[in-house]
């Protein structure tokens, strides 16, 4: 392919993802008349934040007494202190006026009977630094998530955003001095190559979740921006730390309440045994999420994990009244026959801890500038799950994530705004070795006739992580897991697809996907093995609970940020900013509930 | 109907929600070659509803109030792992 055949659509700003964060981002910059295109692999309003249920936190007090600083502390306890102090004070602050703002798009929040928000309480949301809890979630009965990608799609399509629907982003373009021009993009329909150049591209691509064999993530979360970032030399920040649900259906994902453990659910190993008696004597199966998922883990790891591969354990309630489980387990019974295979009342659910957050990312400040070792990366911004600003640290708070979305994709689009009001008039010469790269890389996949299946390679990703890198780290198991991502990513180098067709090439579509989750799946492995502390979601069987490092959090040597680079698999750490904007720092202490 | 129009469809088989996912995954293995060109543009219909009603249909928590569609999500919903 000439590279001088590409054609070129040149804008101000791109994004690239249709997600809570994308929307809000480019509403603020079609609204102050940039001329502005979002591309997306489906449907803006079926994106995955169509899945966010919980609501979005704001301290608006519209029930009681709240304050945007206690939101903070509860954000940053949250974050087990890892999180930077400066963009969470940012983001507390900010939520309000965000909240208020969506309100007034026409987002139908549930009211109080004055017309104010209803807000409701949610784990983990305290008033007074931690007193007592308060109401502080709003929502949109259980569909936040979808009122708000519809109330920000038609406030896009009125302030005429340009979408570009059914396309796929390849590659980040960056000039000699690194600055960013845009991007490449497939269109899914013709397999049409095209450069998008722009004064300013945003990553709004969502997480990565599906580098795991069990986890809440759609199919479509594959981590490409986090890919395109790592494939440009942009490092990946924090990238061990992923929120885990005790209890998906194993080889689905799809979540099984802990309402039924609530209610009589027993967990047991491959010899019946209701092992949950050895670690909690105590509370049993109504131990923490923590404690559950650490002991699931480790019986899995002993051998005494159920299946042909021994990779899960049972949850049984076979034991309980049948009607006792359609009355107060409704949906439980319907999850299991669909998506196991098995009638809970009959015969226990396999069950698995399973993804279901992504905490590190791109790596950017509060205004959403992506920030390579203290340099802000000219014309490249991120918001959303694929960036690390990092405002959840070692773990998110609930309703935090949509929050996220909506304070950071504004605050990005602002920064936006700015650095193009900037930048001269007519853009300036591309740059094209990014771009040769992108369309060797389709051409790899176009010409390979032999090699390894995508799907295996895939499964084989997704087992390497969820047995060496899940809820619950060994360090033999990490050290062996770092050699065989490493051997899955030959694999991945070497797919190889039967149909070389150009229109809606699914199967090309999803070689290209796995060339961007095999990246945060190294990422994340290599993270994790190195940090020899437990901290907030990443927890490891060696960093043992002392009077000097609690629940086995290391502060002395481990109160900082890790940049994955991608070149030769460098690790390199950053400082976490303890130092909030306008208010004292949160002082570091130990993180209990 | 021809190829471009079936691989288009299934692109638009992958969803925001997990559980339509996996659902249409299996549909669209098991199903999907079998159906007549009407009865894909009736599926094509169905992909254009919002995932959470889709989802509510597929699961019998509700009922889709077009026949034509209900008859879809129905076969949809039967397909088994």
């Amino acid at each position: 392919m000439k590279m001088s055949s590409i054609p070129v659509r040149k804008f101000d700003a791109i994004i690239v993802g249709a997600g809570g964060a994308g929307l809000r981002a480019a509403l603020q910059l079609s609204e102050a008349g940039m001329k502005t295109a979002v591309l997306s692999k489906v449907f803006p309003t079926r994106s995955h934040t169509v899945a966010a249920q919980g609501g979005v936190s704001a301290s608006l007090g519209n029930s009681e007494p709240d304050h945007w600083h206690w939101h903070m502390y509860d954000t940053v306890k949250g974050s087990d202190w890892l999180g930077d102090q400066d963009a969470i004070e940012f983001m507390c602050r900010e939520a309000p006026n965000v909240v208020i703002e969506l309100e007034h798009f026409g987002m139908p929040f549930d009211r109080n009977s004055d017309g104010t928000i209803y807000q409701r309480p949610f784990g983990g949301h305290m008033s007074n630094f931690g007193e007592k809890p308060v109401r502080r979630a709003c929502a949109a009965a259980d569909r936040t998530g979808h009122a708000m990608l519809h109330a920000l799609y038609q406030r896009n399509v009125r302030a005429n955003t340009q979408f570009f629907v059914e396309w796929m982003a390849l590659d980040l373009i960056r000039d000699s001095e690194g600055n960013v021009q845009g991007v490449v993009a497939m269109e899914m329909e013709t397999s049409e190559i095209v450069i998008f150049q722009a004064k300013a591209t945003l990553f709004a691509t969502g997480g990565a979740g599906r580098i795991f064999a069990s986890s809440t993530n759609a199919f479509i979360n594959t981590g490409d921006g986090l890919g395109m970032a790592a494939r440009a030399g942009i490092p990946l920040e924090d990238m061990e730390f992923w929120q885990f649900h005790p209890t998906g259906v194993a080889g689905a994902g799809v979540l099984i309440t802990e309402g039924v453990r609530g209610e009589g659910g027993i967990l047991r190993n491959a010899n019946g045994e209701r092992f949950m008696e050895r670690y909690a004597p105590n509370a049993k199966d109504l131990a923490s999420r923590d404690v559950v998922s650490r002991a699931m883990v480790t019986e899995i790891n002993e051998g005494r994990g159920c299946g042909p591969n021994k990779d899960h354990v049972l949850l049984d309630i076979t034991h309980l009244d049948p009607e006792v489980i359609m009355s107060k387990l409704p949906g439980i019974r319907e999850i299991s026959i669909k998506f196991a295979g098995v009638d809970p009342i009959k015969a226990p659910i396999p069950v698995v801890p399973t993804c279901h957050y992504q905490m590190g990312g791109i790596p950017t400040n509060y205004r959403g500038e992506v920030v390579v070792e203290d340099q802000v990366v000219k014309g490249f911004y991120a918001a959303g799950e694929c960036a690390c600003a990092s405002v959840h640290g070692a773990n998110r708070l609930g309703t935090n994530s949509l929050l996220d979305l909506l304070v950071f994709g504004k605050s990005s689009g602002n920064s936006m705004i700015d650095f193009i009001k900037g930048q001269p008039k007519d853009l300036p010469e591309l740059v094209m070795n990014d771009v040769e790269r992108s369309v060797a890389r389709v051409a790899r996949l176009d010409n390979q006739t032999q090699g390894a299946n995508v799907n295996e390679a895939r499964t084989a990703m997704q087992r390497t992580m969820q047995a060496h890198c899940g809820v619950f780290r060994f360090n033999d198991m990490l050290q062996e897991g770092v050699k065989k991502i490493l051997e899955v990513e030959v694999m991945v180098k070497n797919t190889v697809i039967a149909d070389k067709s150009k229109t809606f090439n699914t199967a090309r579509l999803e070689a290209l996907e796995l060339e961007n989750l095999i990246e945060v799946a190294k990422a994340t492995m290599i993270s994790a093995e190195a940090r020899k502390e437990s901290r907030g979601a990443h927890v490891r069987d060696d960093a043992a609970d002392t009077a000097e490092n609690p629940n086995g959090r290391d502060d002395q040597n481990w109160l900082k940020h890790t940049l994955w680079h991608r070149e030769g698999n460098r690790l390199t750490y950053k400082p976490v900013n303890l130092k909030p904007l306008s208010v004292e720092t949160i002082a570091l202490k130990t993180r209990s509930y | 109907m021809d190829e471009v129009d079936l691989k288009r469809i299934l692109w638009r088989s992958r969803r925001g929600l997990l559980e339509l996912d996996l659902q249409l995954e299996r549909f669209v293995e098991q199903v999907l070659p079998t159906l007549t060109t009407a009865e894909l543009a009736v599926y094509e219909q169905v992909l254009m509803l919002p995932d959470w009603d889709f989802l509510e249909y597929v699961n019998g928590k509700s009922v889709c109030p077009d026949p034509e569609l209900a008859t879809m999500i129905a076969r949809i919903s039967a397909a088994q792992q």
